[in-house]
């Protein structure tokens, strides 16, 4: 089967060294299985996320955006821009989006290109990592793959925000979207049903809302404890890193005793295509997945 | 508050009047939709951090029709945004309520008007300030400046509590202790700063700020 | 008699074996019935009754055997209407199948019962068939098909035009000196089509001239209508002009469309009502029309530069001092005046302060498009408006919880519709009455209703249709909202509820076509809604009746008159075919031909009551055919298993039910009754607005008779069903059956 040629934005918590790193070393194998070849957008920058609000007024914030669309323009003509960042696609498609309904904005945005020899026409398409294995992969196709089921596994799948709302997939409900679930059938897992799918972990104000977002936090990881899940699975990197990471802090504040590991549904298909610890990226699990790492011989 | 800001909240006050809708609708971004609020409360209920905020997004929207200029620009709410989307989705008039808050808080802040040590928005300015510097976002410098905003003691403090996490996030080659020497960056970084502020200098003379 | 003379009456039997009823039946059981107690004279069954080959069998029969009276025993009287139509015989169903075999719980252990049914069924049906006859018809050649529509403002102009569109000729009475009515002071009007965005022009005046110029159509202007005699078909009208002349119509049918007055702005002090710079919607419409587009001024002669708008203004009051009601066009009405402002200078401040904002429909669109004019909406509600030089508007507001005072240059009150329907009729009855009895003040003020009265109509019930609520004319809200309680006379427009233009346009229309069906129905013969096909109409045995004028008195619809020796003299046109009148006669002298005290009587008697000992009950249902009916043939579509021990007949409607049937039933051994109708009250749903709660209110006095039979009160229960109460209807046969069984048998068995 020819490649899928796709041009990607990785993201600045999937470099390497950075708190996502896991989640990029798990696309190598998936990819490959799958025949999706990825080409870096050359000298990439901050998408902003949603955190950059406060110096960064409209039109800077959404320059962070086209300029990289524009890299894809000029550099990998007639691909579609991938992230595994759901805040990196959600700021590409806000920024498209309203470039495309304000075409003053545009003719500013261009003015600012200018002198980086670049410029903005909004012919790319962003898409993120989870859209490019539903919608061009298809289920089918990632099941084909599998040649580790994940046999009794049962996992949450965590969708958050981000991937979901304001955009979502193509065809889900903002409410009880179903492409996550469907992933983990895919890998031979049981998805379990639980009522904390789309809450919000608190997101950036995890750093400075600690408490408020610790509350969140806990309603997520107490809600697949009770629905039977041994596992989290999130398309998102600040999920991840939320939900696991402060586990740790709320059992020393609160008295739980979490200890629920939280991946990335690629994490899950690289398992499933028999990918080894540093290729699935389970070695950069801070709470260790046991329960994934034991297909693992 | 800088002398130029002072001015230019002054310079607002003075300009407007009573008439803060009309503020909002030419200074705030997507400020224009603010009018369109039917009252319905369905963002209010949608929030994750409702329990938190002084007003909901749609009192919020209200007081900017009341004109309650300084109680909306001093008010927590928006700085409570974890930009979760709920209520954008929900929203029966279709309000980018989510925006509507961020430019709020852009607004208050450029105006100086929000509260010293509001913990969102002094992470929020680390976050800019550490992303336009090279381009992308540096994780180990931005957690440090976070833990040290308020002082060096305080901030070896914070950094002693999360050392746990910093630890195993190390230890998972998550964090790499070099990148306090630079570590990621752009090569068009100053390409990058000039455009930054080629794009605020526009924004700023069409929103009648510069 | 109007039916042709059958030389002799042939009864034919045709039982279906189809749709499982052969399995679950003994066939040859049920045509031994027919046969024996039946006494019909052709007994055939088919295995496929209503398809071509079933059908053609009995209209053979009817054309070449001299068959005039059939029973078929298939499926309920509701299924297969069309197949089973024969129009030159009399026809009656056994329900078999919704009735009994889809009812009854499944097994062998059953299967006596079930045939038992579905034999009493048989012997009923047989017997209703023996006392029907084919009902004749009375066609009216000479009836008028001609429109008085009543009242010439937006309602009754659309009306007019509706009826002229589809062919009719129109009289268009208007009290004023000009066709319009309250549109003329209208600057303009909400939007009625997409984008639904802009205010738009009425349209009153293109409308009012394309009428006066219509030879179709008869204007009055400046006259009222000072008499209306007959019925539909034959409506004798009188109008007066100013001038004091009377002219004449004929008409076959009445569109009353007398609208509404604005609610007193005067009464509204503590909202500054009566205060300069402090006007109602009408007071806007009439400033915004002065200024023609340019800056709306003030009376003073400033040009508005800020304006506020206070809703529900003396409305939705529940303090009992101003209107209870929400008169439904306000906030659109508010939103399309901010507008006005808003279109001619976006600086002006308009401010709409409302406590729910009610834009049903499109409304939201438009509500939408002055927002984005930058109209701002405020929730909270208004205590003080003071009006003066420089208004100020004190409220509270409701989302930020505090008390506001915005300053004005104008302020607006958005107060209700009040409705123009006519007399109250309970008013009228109580000042006639006493008017008779020689009390001079009441004198007086019946001659002030007189005026007041839009139709003065000359029925024994009053001058004008009855009315529902506030002064709203009654119309059956609920189901079938142009229809009232005088046949052939239809409310349209905010006499009728309040409502805004568009809706009274809609429901103009509406009106229109309903009074061009009652003139067509007339004609022929037929009764109107809600049984329009119906040819049969109630005759009366004059010489056994008493002159009680329970008939008279409780007819819905005004039916029915006195002649000149106080027998009853029935307006065939106004009948609906209800049979509360059949119901009411304590002689049992009213009947029609096609349903009388014998069609249901005969059926109560047919139904074979076991003895003591068999310990199977007998429960009679009387059952509303419009709405408990059909529930129950629901019941049956679902296979919700119910008793075998009830007997349903249908009735019209429980008003026509005869305290006899009842008296009877019991009186032979049945163990219980129950009787089931439409909702009564206030939200009635019964479709002849007052049958169930006329049955209701004589039932309530059966107890002493049941008591004197020797019989608990039990033994009779009322039920109010709606057409969707499959389920529950159900659950009520077991629920009584369960309750009678406790009772124990009625001692009455073995005396019938």
């Amino acid at each position: 089967m020819a490649k899928k040629n796709y041009a990607f934005y990785p993201g600045c918590s999937s470099q390497k060294g950075a708190s996502a790193s896991n989640y990029l070393n798990s696309f190598g194998l998936m990819c490959e299985k799958l025949d999706i070849q990825l080409n870096e957008v050359p000298d990439w920058n901050c998408c902003g996320a949603s955190i950059a609000y406060a110096e960064g007024s409209e039109l800077p914030r959404l320059m962070l955006s086209a300029r990289n669309m524009a890299i894809v323009e000029k550099e990998l003509p007639g691909q579609d821009m991938v992230s595994g960042c759901p805040a990196c696609w959600l700021a590409l498609r806000e920024a498209k989006g309203r470039f495309e309904e304000h075409g003053s904005m545009k003719t500013e945005a261009n003015e600012c290109l200018q002198d980086l020899n670049l410029s903005y026409q909004g012919q790319v398409k962003p898409r993120h990592m989870t859209e490019v294995l539903i919608e061009d992969i298809g289920y089918d196709a990632m099941k084909a793959q599998v040649v580790r089921p994940l046999d009794g596994v049962k996992i949450a799948g965590y969708v958050g925000c981000q991937t979901n709302r304001p955009f979502g997939i193509d065809g889900e409900s903002f409410e009880n979207p179903m492409y996550l679930d469907k992933m983990i059938e895919t890998v031979g897992a049981e998805p379990v049903p639980y009522d904390q799918k789309v809450t919000c972990c608190g997101g950036a104000l995890a750093f400075s809302e600690p408490d408020k977002s610790y509350k969140q936090i806990r309603d997520i990881v107490e809600s697949a404890y009770d629905h039977g899940a041994q596992v989290i699975a999130t398309p998102c990197q600040l999920c991840q890193a939320n939900v696991e990471l402060y586990q740790s802090e709320i059992n020393k504040k609160q008295g739980t005793k979490f200890s629920m590991p939280v991946v990335f549904y690629s994490q899950l298909l690289g398992l499933a295509y028999g990918g080894d610890l540093k290729q699935t990226g389970l070695d950069g699990q801070v709470i260790r997945a046991n329960v994934l790492e034991k297909f693992i011989k | 508050m800088s002398e130029a800001l002072g001015q230019a909240n002054s310079q607002a006050i003075a300009r407007y009047k009573n008439n803060f809708l009309k503020e909002v609708e030419e200074r705030v971004e997507d400020g224009q939709w603010v009018k369109m609020c039917m009252q319905c409360g369905v963002c209010a209920g949608s929030c994750p951090f409702g329990p938190h905020w002084e007003h909901s997004p749609q009192k919020i929207f209200m007081m900017i029709r009341a004109g309650k200029r300084e109680e909306v620009l001093t008010s927590d709410s928006m700085w409570m945004c974890t930009s979760c989307y709920n209520c954008v989705v929900r929203c029966p008039r279709k309000l980018p309520i989510t925006h509507i808050m961020h430019g709020l808080a852009n607004y208050a802040h450029r105006l100086g008007l929000v509260a010293k040590g509001q913990p969102t928005r002094d992470i929020a300015v680390l976050f800019w300030k550490n992303i336009i510097k090279g381009g992308r976002l540096n994780e180990l410098t931005f957690s440090l400046s976070m833990y040290f905003r308020d002082g060096f003691g305080q901030g070896v403090k914070n950094a002693m509590a999360m050392q746990g996490i910093g630890l195993a996030l190390v230890k998972t080659k998550r964090l790499n202790p070099m990148e306090i020497l630079g570590g990621h960056m752009c090569k068009d970084k100053s390409g990058i700063q000039r455009m930054l502020a080629k794009a605020a200098e526009i924004e700023d003379k069409r929103r009648g700020m510069a | 008699m109007n039916t042709p003379v059958a030389t002799a009456n042939k009864f034919a039997a045709y039982i279906c074996s189809g749709c499982g009823l052969g399995d679950k039946l003994k066939i040859a059981g049920l045509e031994k019935v027919a046969k024996t107690e039946g006494k019909m004279a052709v007994i055939k069954n088919h295995p496929f009754l209503c398809n071509a080959e079933g059908v053609k069998m009995i209209q053979d029969d009817i054309a070449n055997e001299g068959v005039t009276h059939v029973c078929i025993a298939a499926c309920s009287r509701r299924a297969k209407a069309e197949a089973f139509t024969f129009p030159t015989v009399a026809v009656s169903r056994a329900n078999l199948r919704e009735g009994v075999i889809w009812v009854v719980a499944e097994g062998a252990g059953h299967d006596e019962v079930r045939q038992e049914m579905a034999e009493d069924y048989v012997r009923m049906s047989c017997a209703e068939v023996k006392k029907m006859t084919l009902p004749g018809g009375n066609k009216k050649e000479s009836a008028s098909k001609k429109i008085l529509v009543v009242g010439g403002g937006m309602s009754g102009m659309t009306a007019a035009q509706a009826a002229v569109d589809a062919g009719y000729e129109v009289v268009l009475v208007e009290k004023t000196g000009q066709l319009g009515g309250f549109a003329n002071q209208m600057w303009k009007r909400m939007p009625f089509n997409a984008p639904y965005a802009e205010a738009q022009p009425t349209g009153a005046a293109e409308l009012a001239a394309a009428l006066s110029a219509n030879p179709k159509v008869k204007v009055y202007l400046n006259s009222t209508v000072t008499e209306t005699a007959g019925a539909p078909g034959r409506f004798a009208v009188k109008i007066a002009a100013e001038s004091g002349s009377i002219s004449e119509e004929l008409c076959g049918a009445i569109v009353q469309a007398s609208g509404f007055t604005t609610y007193p702005i005067e009464k509204l002090p503590e909202l500054g009502g009566g205060q300069p710079n402090v006007v109602d919607q009408a007071g806007l419409e009439a400033l915004a029309k002065a200024a023609n587009g340019g800056p709306i001024k003030r009376a003073d002669g400033r040009e508005v530069k800020s304006v506020v708008f206070v809703q529900c203004a003396g409305q939705r009051d529940d303090s009992g001092t101003h209107l209870p009601y929400c008169s439904g066009h306000c906030c659109g009405t508010s939103i399309k005046q901010a507008t006005y402002f808003k279109d001619q200078n976006p600086a002006i401040d308009a401010v709409v302060i409302y406590d729910d904002l009610r834009v049903p429909g499109m409304g939201e669109d438009f509500y939408r498009s002055a927002q984005n004019k930058g109209v701002i909406f405020t929730k909270g509600k208004a205590s003080k408006v003071t009006g003066g030089d420089g208004c100020n508007v004190t409220f509270k507001d409701l989302i930020l919880d505090e008390e506001n005072t915005i300053p004005a240059d104008l302020v607006v009150l958005a107060t209700g519709q009040v409705p123009n329907a006519g007399v109250d009729l309970d008013e009228w009855t109580a000042t006639a009455t006493a008017a008779e009895s020689g009390d001079e003040a009441a004198k007086t003020r019946k001659s002030a209703l007189q005026k007041i009265s839009v139709l003065n109509l000359n029925y024994r019930q009053g001058p004008d249709m009855p009315q529902l609520k506030y002064g709203f004319a009654d119309s059956h809200f609920i189901c079938f909202p142009y229809e009232t309680r005088r046949t052939g006379i239809y409310a349209a427009g905010p006499m009728r509820r309040p409502m805004d233009m568009h809706q009274a346009q809609e429901d103009a229309t509406g009106a229109a076509l309903k009074a061009i069906q009652a003139a067509e129905n007339a004609a022929q013969g037929r009764a109107a809604h809600p049984r329009a096909w119906d040819l049969s109409f109630p005759k009366a045995r004059l010489e056994g009746c008493t002159q009680c004028k329970r008939c008279t008195v409780e007819c819905p619809f005004g039916a029915i008159d006195e002649d000149e020796k106080r027998f009853p003299l029935f307006n065939e046109e106004r009948c609906r075919r209800c049979g509360t009148c059949m119901g009411a006669c304590p002689v049992r002298v009213i009947s029609f031909e096609n349903y009388s005290c014998d069609t249901v009587g005969m059926q109560v008697k047919a139904v074979n009551v076991p003895e003591e000992d068999e310990e199977k009950p007998r429960i009679l249902i009387l059952a509303c055919e419009n709405d408990a009916y059909p529930a129950l043939d629901m019941a049956g579509m679902q296979r919700l298993v119910y008793s075998a021990f009830v007997r349903v007949i249908p009735v019209r409607c429980l008003g026509s039910v005869n305290t006899v049937w009842i008296t009877d039933a019991l009186g032979s051994g049945y163990d219980g009754v129950m009787m089931m109708g439409c909702q009564k009250g206030e939200n009635y749903q019964c479709h002849f607005v007052k049958g169930s709660e006329m049955a209701y209110y004589r039932l309530s006095k059966i107890g002493d008779t049941l008591k004197g039979m020797g019989l608990e009160p039990e033994r009779m229960q009322t039920y109010e069903i709606a057409i969707t109460d499959g389920a529950r209807v159900a659950r009520l046969i077991d629920e009584y059956v369960a309750q009678l069984d406790e009772l124990g048998p009625s001692p009455m068995k073995g005396f019938g």
